[in-house]
C-alpha cells in the first residue's frame, strides 16, 4: 500500500505536485481508498476555483460539482455525505461504478472537504441514503454523467445512441467491439459543462452488478492493520498540542487563570483565555495534559443544577414551548366513552454520544485563511461557525473532514474544531486538540430525556378508539449548524449564545401536512391533519401534544433523536393495550395499522422469530429463578425512512433483577438494498447499541455538574458482556425510494427488551436503563 | 528527562523524555505510529493497548520507564495491508468494524489472550474482553472474527 507521512504529503504539495498527479496509476482498492484519503489531506484543486475558491455556492447544480473524468479514464466523484463507519464511503463508490460502468477499482471519491466537495450539510439523521441514492444529487449526478459520455460517444462513433452499450469505461456499438471509445478519449481532464439532468435515467436494479452487492469496506484493510489514518494521526509539520480547561461546574465561569501556574513547565508554550475559554499549548501531548492539570485557574460557583432523581417532574414545571403534531379533537370524548382506558408514563434519561475516542481536531490557522481537519458531520457549517470565530470569511476557511472515533451524533467533533482553530490563532502556528475523557463527557451535546404520559381508549371488542400522548423534553439548541457557535461548549465559554428558547402555551393548532419526523406520534393512529392522513395506523382519534423545556446541559442529535425515545413509549404502550385486552402483540399491531410494508416486517420478524401467537405475559409464570420470555417492537422510522422489527428473547434472574439477551431477530425494509452486508453491519451495531443504551446507559449528575464523566460512572456494555445471537431479515423493495438503515433497529431494541421482560416475568418496566435494580423493583411490585 | 530505549515492532528507538510520560503519548507523538490510540486516558477502554511481553498492557497509563528496554508490538506491527497477520485478517474477513477506532485494542487484547489461551471456551473469550469496548457495537461480527482466528468457527 502506498503510504505517505503528513510531513511527505505537505512536502509533495510544497513542490507543486497536483493531487491529480498524485492519483494517476492507482489500481488495487486499498490503493484508492488511500488516495482519495490523500486527496483529502491535499490541497485539492479539480477546477480552476482552486484551493480557496467560493465553493459555498456550488450546493451541486452542475454535474461538475460531483464528477470529474480523468485522462486516464479514471472518475472522481466529490460527495458531501461522508464515512462515519456506516459503510458510507464504500457504497457511494459503489453507486458511481455502478451508474457509469467503470469497475471499483476506478473510481475515486472525495468526501466533504470545503474546498471541493458540495455542500451537503450535516450526514446526519439516516439522510444520507435517501440523499444520494434516490434520483437527485449523486446518484442523478451519475445518471447524467453516463447519458452525457454515451452522448458525447454517438457522436463520435455516429452511432445512435441505443446502439451503443457501455462497459468497464468503454462505449461500443453493440454487436461490433472493435467501434469503440473510451471515457478518457471523450472528455478526460475536461468539463462537462452540463447541469445535472432532471430526466437522465438510472440503471434499474435489476441490472445492478456492483451496487446492491455486499462489496467489503475499501478502508477494511487498513483499519484492521493500524495503517488507517483518523483525525487523531493528522500531524502537521511544526504542529503543537494543545489542551482546554474546561470550567468545573455547569454555568461557572472564569475569574483568573494565573499563567505563572505554568510558565516554567516543560514544553509550554502558551496560555490561551478567552472570555470563559481556557487552554494551553505545549510542544507535546503529554506536556499539554500537564499544563491543563496544574493551571491555577478560579471559577464563579456553578449555576446549580436541579435533581437528578426530580429531572422528569422538574420538567414538568418547567415553562414550555407546545407543540402539536395532530389533534383530532375528540380524545376526550373518546377516552369518556372507551369500555377502559389504559394510562402509563415512560421516561428516559439524558445519554450520551460517548464516543470511543475522545474528540480531536487539527486547526492550521494563519494571518489570513485556516485550515481545520475535523471529524465533524458538518464541514461547511463548522467552515461557516469557525470564521465566525477566527474573524474571517468564510471563504478563507477551508474544513477538511478526516474521520474520527464513531460520532452516532453531535459529539465533541465541532467543539474540539474550533478549541483547535481558537488555539492556532493564539499561537499562529498548527495546533491539534483532543479532549480528555472526562473534557468528551461532562460537556458533549446530550440526547434528550424524556417523560411520556400516555392514554389508550379502547372498545369493548378490544379496539383501540382513541390515543393521547402527552411529553417534556429539554432542548438547549442543537447542531451550532451555520451561525451558532454557542450551541456547543467552546461557543458558549467564547462568548456567543445558545440558540434562544422561547416558550409558547398553549400549541397552535397543527398545520401543514402529518409529518412524523419524530415520531412523536405512533405507529397506529391515522395521522389526519388538513384532510389528509398520512400516519401508518387506524386510530382515528389522536392527539400528540410536545412540551419542549430549557435544558441545564447542552442538547443535540444522538443516534434516532427523540424517536428512539418516543418508540420505546409507544411500543411498550402498544404491549401494555394488547396484555390489558389479552391479545397476541404481533397479531394486535397488524390489527390496528395500515401501512403495507410496516405490517410487513412484523409479521417477518415475527415469522423468522418462530413467534408463538399467544398474549403476554407467558402463561404459567413463575414469579421466581430464570425466567424466559419475547418481545416486538416496530417502528416506521421519521414516519417513512425505513421500516423496522424486532423480536427480542431475554432471560430474567428474578432473584436479582439482572437481564440476558438471548436472541434478536430484526427484519428490516429501506427500499432497494445498496450493500447487504454494510446494511446488515448497522443493523447489528445499532440493535446493540440500543440495547446498551436501554440496559446501563444515563447521564448522571449533582448539584453542581455532571458526574457520568468516564466508563466507570457511564456504562457500555463491553465486547465480553453475554452477546445474543442476531438474525437480520433483509426486504429488499425496489421500485420505492431508498431510505436510511442506520437507526432503525436503535429505535425498537428498548421496547422489544421492555416487552420481552414483561412477557418472561409479567413486570412492566417504564423507565430506561433497565438496570437490575429497577427490573427487580419492578418485579417486587408485581404483589 | 530520561533517555529511554525501546523496540518498537522489532526496530529499535532512543528517545529523550520525562519518563513519566505513557507510552502511548511517545508511540504517537514521538514514533508516528496510528495503532495505538487514546480512547479514555484511564485504562477503561482499551483503545491504546499494545503487546510488551506477550501480555496486552494498556499504554495511555504505563510509564514509558516502566518499558525501557523492552519489546513492543502495535496493530502495525502484526501485519500488512498486503500480508496481514491471520486474526487482521480474520476481522477482514468478517468485515469486523464499522468506524474502527476501536480494532487495535479488540485485535491485540483478543491475540494476547489468545496466545496464551489457544483453546478458550466462549465464557473464557469473553472475560478477556470484559473491559474492552466497541462504542458501535460491532460486538457480534468481532466475536465471529476471534473464533475464526482461534481455529473454532
Amino acid at each position: 500500500m502506498q503510504k505517505l507521512t503528513s510531513a511527505a504529503r505537505h512536502a509533495l504539495t510544497q513542490a507543486g505536485f497536483s493531487r491529480r498527479a498524485l492519483l494517476k496509476g492507482t489500481g488495487a482498492l486499498v490503493v484508492t481508498f488511500s488516495a482519495a484519503r490523500l486527496a483529502e489531506a491535499l490541497g485539492a484543486e479539480p477546477f480552476p476555483q482552486g484551493q480557496f475558491g467560493t465553493q459555498s455556492a456550488r450546493v451541486g447544480a452542475q454535474l461538475d460539482s460531483w464528477i470529474a473524468i480523468g485522462a486516464d479514464g479514471s472518475v472522481t466523484a466529490y460527495t458531501g455525505k461522508c464515512e462515519l463507519g456506516q459503510g458510507m464511503f464504500t457504497v457511494q463508490m459503489q453507486l458511481i461504478a455502478e451508474e457509469l460502468s467503470v469497475p471499483l477499482s476506478r473510481v475515486k471519491l472525495i468526501q466533504c472537504d470545503t474546498s471541493v466537495t458540495p455542500d451537503q450539510g450535516t450526514t446526519s439523521g439516516s439522510q444520507s441514503t435517501p440523499t444520494n441514492f434516490n434520483e437527485r444529487n449523486l446518484a442523478q449526478a451519475g445518471a447524467t454523467a453516463r447519458e452525457a459520455l454515451l452522448q458525447l460517444a454517438s457522436e463520435r462513433l455516429g452511432v445512435p445512441v441505443d446502439r451503443l452499450a457501455a462497459l468497464d469505461g468503454v462505449i461500443s456499438v453493440k454487436g461490433e467491439a472493435a467501434r469503440r471509445v473510451s471515457y478518457g478519449e471523450l472528455i478526460g481532464g475536461k468539463k462537462f459543462n452540463l447541469a445535472l439532468s432532471s430526466t437522465a435515467k438510472r440503471k434499474p436494479a435489476s441490472e445492478w452488478t456492483v451496487l446492491g452487492k455486499p462489496i467489503p469496506r475499501v478502508d477494511m484493510p487498513a483499519m484492521a492493520t493500524g495503517q488507517f489514518e483518523f483525525v487523531h494521526n493528522v500531524r502537521v509539520p511544526g504542529m503543537l498540542h494543545g489542551r482546554v480547561v474546561r470550567p468545573p461546574a455547569v454555568g461557572a465561569t472564569l475569574v483568573s487563570a494565573d499563567e505563572g501556574s505554568v510558565r516554567g513547565l516543560p514544553g509550554f508554550v502558551k496560555l490561551v483565555v478567552k472570555k470563559d475559554f481556557v487552554g494551553v499549548v505545549c510542544e507535546k501531548t503529554w506536556q499539554a495534559i500537564q499544563a491543563a492539570q496544574q493551571l491555577k485557574a478560579t471559577w464563579t460557583p456553578g449555576v446549580g443544577l436541579p435533581a437528578n432523581d426530580d429531572f422528569h417532574a422538574f420538567m414538568r414545571r418547567q415553562p414550555s414551548r407546545d407543540a402539536l403534531l395532530v389533534n383530532s379533537k375528540d380524545v376526550d370524548q373518546q377516552l369518556a366513552r372507551a369500555a377502559s382506558v389504559v394510562k402509563a408514563t415512560y421516561l428516559h434519561p439524558y445519554q450520551m454520544h460517548g464516543s470511543m475516542g475522545s474528540s480531536c481536531a487539527v486547526a492550521d490557522v494563519r494571518s489570513d485563511r485556516a485550515t481545520i481537519w475535523s471529524p465533524t458531520q458538518s464541514a461547511y457549517p463548522v467552515r461557516s461557525g469557525a470564521a465566525m470565530i477566527l474573524g474571517f470569511a468564510p471563504e478563507n476557511v477551508r474544513v477538511v473532514f478526516v474521520r474520527g472515533s464513531g460520532c452516532y451524533g453531535i459529539n465533541g467533533a465541532d467543539t474540539v474544531s474550533f478549541d483547535a482553530a481558537v488555539l492556532s490563532q493564539a499561537v499562529g502556528k498548527p495546533v491539534r486538540v483532543q479532549l480528555s475523557r472526562k473534557d468528551e463527557m461532562a460537556w458533549e451535546n446530550y440526547g434528550l430525556a424524556f417523560v411520556i404520559d400516555q392514554r389508550i381508549g379502547v372498545d369493548a371488542n378490544g379496539t383501540i378508539l382513541a390515543w393521547d400522548y402527552e411529553a417534556w423534553s429539554p432542548t438547549r439548541g442543537g447542531r451550532p449548524g451555520y451561525d451558532r457557535p454557542g450551541n456547543v461548549v467552546t461557543g458558549l465559554l467564547l462568548g456567543y449564545e445558545p440558540q434562544p428558547f422561547a416558550p409558547r402555551t398553549p400549541a397552535p393548532d397543527p398545520g401543514g401536512a402529518f409529518n412524523n419526523n419524530s415520531n412523536a406520534g405512533p405507529s397506529y393512529v391515522t395521522g389526519c391533519v388538513g384532510g389528509q392522513c398520512r400516519g401508518a395506523g387506524t386510530v382515528k382519534s389522536e392527539r400528540v401534544l410536545s412540551h419542549t423545556v430549557a435544558s441545564p446541559f447542552f442538547t443535540g442529535p444522538l443516534r434516532s433523536p427523540s424517536r428512539l425515545q418516543n418508540t420505546f413509549a409507544h411500543e411498550c404502550m402498544m404491549d401494555e393495550v394488547a396484555a390489558h385486552v389479552r391479545a397476541d402483540p404481533v397479531a394486535y399491531r397488524v390489527r390496528h395499522l395500515s401501512d403495507a410494508r410496516l405490517k410487513d416486517v412484523v409479521t417477518r420478524a415475527g415469522a423468522a422469530a418462530q413467534w408463538d401467537p399467544r398474549p403476554s405475559p407467558r402463561p404459567s409464570l413463575q414469579t421466581t429463578g430464570l425466567a424466559r420470555g419475547r418481545g416486538i417492537a416496530c417502528v416506521a422510522y421519521e414516519g417513512d425512512n425505513g421500516y423496522s422489527a424486532m423480536v427480542a428473547d431475554v432471560e430474567v434472574d428474578q432473584a436479582t433483577g439482572a437481564v440476558t439477551l438471548k436472541r434478536l431477530v430484526i427484519a428490516q425494509d429501506c427500499g432497494p438494498i445498496s450493500n447487504p452486508d454494510g446494511m446488515k453491519n448497522q443493523i447489528e451495531g445499532g440493535a446493540l447499541q440500543g440495547m446498551s443504551r436501554a440496559l446501563g446507559e444515563e447521564v448522571t449528575w449533582d448539584d453542581q455538574k455532571v458526574t457520568s464523566v468516564d466508563w466507570r460512572t457511564y456504562h457500555s456494555l463491553p465486547l465480553g458482556f453475554a452477546v445474543p445471537e442476531i438474525e437480520s431479515v433483509l426486504i429488499n423493495r425496489t421500485g420505492v425510494e431508498a431510505t436510511g438503515s442506520g437507526e432503525t433497529a436503535i429505535t425498537i431494541a428498548a421496547a422489544a427488551l421492555g416487552n420481552a421482560i414483561f412477557d418472561a416475568t409479567g413486570a412492566r418496566v417504564r423507565q430506561v436503563p433497565f438496570t437490575p435494580a429497577r427490573v427487580k423493583a419492578a418485579l417486587d411490585a408485581r404483589g | 528527562m530520561a533517555a529511554i530505549t525501546l523496540s518498537v515492532n522489532g526496530r529499535p528507538h532512543n528517545v529523550e523524555v520525562d519518563p513519566a510520560t505513557p507510552l502511548l503519548y511517545v508511540l504517537s507523538d514521538d514514533l508516528a505510529l496510528n495503532g495505538p490510540k487514546f480512547g479514555c486516558g484511564l485504562g477503561q477502554c482499551g483503545a491504546c493497548t499494545v503487546i510488551v511481553r506477550g501480555r496486552a498492557v494498556r499504554s495511555c497509563v504505563t510509564p514509558v520507564s516502566t518499558i525501557n528496554g523492552a519489546d513492543v508490538t502495535t496493530l502495525e506491527g502484526l501485519g500488512r495491508v498486503d500480508r496481514p497477520h491471520p486474526i487482521q485478517q480474520a476481522f477482514i474477513d468478517e468485515q469486523a468494524a464499522q468506524c474502527g477506532f476501536c480494532l487495535n485494542g479488540v485485535i491485540l487484547t483478543a491475540k494476547a489472550f489468545l496466545d496464551q489461551n489457544p483453546k478458550p471456551s466462549d465464557a473464557q473469550i469473553a472475560q478477556s474482553l470484559a473491559t474492552t469496548l466497541c462504542r458501535c457495537f460491532t460486538h457480534t461480527r468481532m466475536l465471529r472474527a476471534i473464533k475464526r482466528y482461534a481455529g473454532r468457527a
